[in-house]
């Protein structure tokens, strides 16, 4: 059986809001789907908070993209200065104005001008909102603003209730307003404008800190649906309005199985074979001048290779400059930049604050929609905030790519001691995979190490590596662990050509030693083969000595046999037999 | 309703309402009981329904109704609400009572 972790809700036809979108990049988001429909929304901050950019961008968008046609009711500017002013943001208002989609009313009101003798009410202003409306049947209505009528006019009451009775009729005639009101002391507008337009209320401020300002909005309500609380980081530029819903990234991202190269084969043999996950942040640590941005480089070169798009946020040094540098290691950046792979995104990080910086690092990874993407150094972002700050931002960074399956590879640059395996703004807990670049000083040099401190979800190599930058790119190698520790650098090469030195002494006294001992096998061989000579030629004097003997014998034996016969012939003849005898 | 010849000083009044609401009503009475007393004979006035030309209210800048605009002489002058109050009308319009 299929079990939910939430308790299912049983939906009926529940009459929903309708929304109407703003258009606004996460604003949409924020409030789930744009502002009420048919409803006013007031639309408040302090004075240069972009209220006027935001009510125009809500007109702008309804008119080009939702076929909405909008009027604009301009209370402080004259026309000409309200469309040359959002035309830095790239609107081209007048022809709107020619194609009937946009209407722009100003109303002047002057208190010197105007005597009040009675009692009114403002029926000339509905009229003329009614006559525009109904002129290009606009559904959207931007107020701006409508508390310039307490100082033109001096009848408080008379102005309650009117504008209590034009929100009323605004609703009755069935379009979006939006409606702004300067901040008070204390209160949302300086005319409580908030009692009147009650059903969605959004906040705009702009914040200085460390001298870096910061604009936020937040929905303060927004009656008969959920909204997003928090405030949001936003930006005004030539691209138009941007809003981050940055917190509203949730831990749900996809775990993905792919695997990216590191750009560095070494590298990747560290770690299974393959590299990194898809999708997962690598931080890379180290101090000045121990490797981290030759490893992005390598990095976002292999994405770029792969044929994929990879976005490289530089913030300390420009794009030309790291293009330079990484040809000292065989890295031809220029070239997927050409091609249009690669983009670079220089800049400074106190240029403004850490969530502009989010905020634009987000439109870009919207727009470009990247592979991967190199931050570097993320470390130089403390100038533009407070650590804390600097922590949450890298975690909805990282929580944001990690929604879309964006590789990212942070560089982090650590002070003092590479041992302390800390990170100012405590995001190693945040990332997946985690390098550690040492440069660590023997002998009188310093040498590069790279350790892979960690890496989630695979069986990576605990070794620490030497890390050699040439020409040819990156290679790691085996670090030299003997007797007297590990060692690296001129100190491994000396070891290295010691061992090698050893080794030959080894080699030789073997040689020498089964040269000894051939040439004494052969010496024993002749003293063998001599001793055996010898022997052979005593055993043979001793047979020939016992051939002579048994001669001797026989001869004895017929000598003794003649000397008988003799005997016995001379018994029988005499002198004869002597003289045979003696002649044998 | 044009209530006397024009003359070389004389006041060009428009008067801007939106239908025939009492406030409108009364304004238009409150004028011309004050032209009458302070202006015999030197007066125009236009009565404008905003409700019939909404276009106008645009081009002459009205945002309350009943809206009284001295055309002429110069300079323009605006008097908003329903005129009850004759002494700020006519200070509004520059009249000094006779």
């Amino acid at each position: 059986m299929k079990t939910s972790v939430r308790p299912r809700i049983v939906t009926r036809d529940l009459p929903v809001i309708a929304k109407s979108p703003t258009g606004i990049d996460g604003l949409d988001e924020v409030t789930f789907g744009g502002l009420p429909q048919g409803r006013p929304t007031l639309l408040c901050g302090a004075a240069g908070c972009g209220k006027t950019l935001f009510a125009m961008t809500f007109l702008y968008n309804g008119a080009v993209a939702f076929n909405e046609p909008g009027v604009f009711i301009a209370f402080e500017e004259q026309p000409e200065d309200l469309i040359k002013n959002v035309g830095s943001l790239s609107y081209d208002i007048e022809r709107l104005i020619e194609q009937n989609k946009i209407v722009v009313d100003h109303i002047h009101l002057d208190r010197n001008e105007i005597e009040e003798a009675g009692d009114y009410d403002l029926d000339g202003l509905f009229i003329r909102i009614g006559f525009a409306i109904d002129s290009i049947g606009a559904k959207r209505v931007v107020i701006d603003t409508i508390e310039t009528l307490f100082g033109g006019l001096d009848n408080q009451a008379v102005l309650r209730s009117e504008l209590r009775r034009l929100f009323e009729w605004l609703k009755s005639k069935g379009v979006t307003a939006i409606i702004t009101g300067e901040r008070g002391d204390g209160t949302l507008t300086r005319y409580g404008l908030e009692e009147y337009v009650a059903d969605c209320v959004i906040l705009l401020d702009n914040r200085v800190h460390d001298q870096l300002s910061t604009r936020r909005l937040r929905v303060v309500k927004y009656r008969g649906t959920a909204h997003g609380t928090n405030e949001y980081p936003f930006i005004i530029d030539q691209e138009g309005i941007t809003v981050m819903p940055i917190t509203s990234s949730g831990l749900a991202h996809d775990a993905w199985t792919e695997r990216v190269s590191t750009g560095i084969a070494d590298l990747d043999d560290m770690l299974e074979g393959q590299g990194y996950y898809k999708g997962s942040s690598i931080l890379v640590s180290g101090m000045a001048g121990s490797g981290k941005s030759t490893v992005s480089a390598h990095f976002a070169n292999s994405i770029c290779q792969a044929g994929q798009c990879c976005i490289y946020f530089a913030l300390e040094e420009s794009p030309q400059q790291i293009v330079r540098n990484m040809r000292s290691v065989g890295l031809d950046l220029q070239q997927w930049v050409d091609r249009g792979l690669l983009r670079f995104s220089a800049r400074r990080p106190n240029l403004y604050g850490l969530e502009t910086h989010l905020a634009s690092m987000h439109r870009e990874v919207k727009e470009f929609d990247p592979a991967a993407v190199v931050v570097d150094p993320i470390s130089a972002l403390m100038g533009a905030g407070v650590a804390g700050d600097v922590h949450s931002m890298t975690l909805r960074l990282i929580d944001f790519l990690k929604s879309r399956g964006v590789t990212a590879l942070f560089t982090n640059l650590g002070a003092g001691s590479a041992e302390t395996a800390t990170t100012e703004m405590q995001i190693s807990s945040l990332t997946d995979t985690w390098l550690l670049l040492y440069n660590r000083e023997t002998n009188g040099e310093h040498n590069r190490q790279l350790y892979l401190l960690k890496s989630r979800g695979m069986a990576h190599s605990n070794q620490v590596r030497e890390f050699l930058m040439s020409a040819g790119g990156i290679s790691l190698r085996e670090v030299y662990v003997g007797p007297d520790g590990v060692l690296t650098g001129s100190a491994r090469l000396a070891q290295e050509a010691k061992d090698r030195a050893d080794r030959l002494l080894r080699t030789q006294e073997v040689e020498r030693r089964t040269r000894e001992i051939v040439r004494r096998r052969r010496e024993i061989a002749a003293q063998i083969e001599t001793l055996q000579a010898q022997l052979a030629s005593e055993e043979g004097e001793m047979e020939l000595l016992n051939l002579e003997g048994s001669a001797r014998e026989d001869q004895r034996a017929a000598d003794r046999i003649a000397l008988a016969q003799s005997r016995a012939s001379r018994r029988a003849a005499s002198s004869s037999s002597k003289l045979m005898t003696s002649g044998k | 309703m044009t209530a006397a010849p024009m003359e070389q000083d004389g006041y060009n009044l428009r008067l801007y309402v939106a239908g025939q609401t009492p406030k409108s009503l009364a304004a238009l009475a409150n004028l011309k009981k004050l032209c009458e007393t302070h202006l015999p004979g030197r007066y125009t006035i236009e009565v404008i329904d905003l409700m019939k030309d909404p276009a106008l209210a645009q081009r002459d800048q009205i945002v309350a109704i009943p809206t009284l605009i001295r055309q002429l002489p110069e300079p323009l002058k605006r008097i908003i609400g329903d005129l009850s109050n004759a002494e700020k009308v006519l200070v509004g319009l520059d009249i000094a009572p006779s």
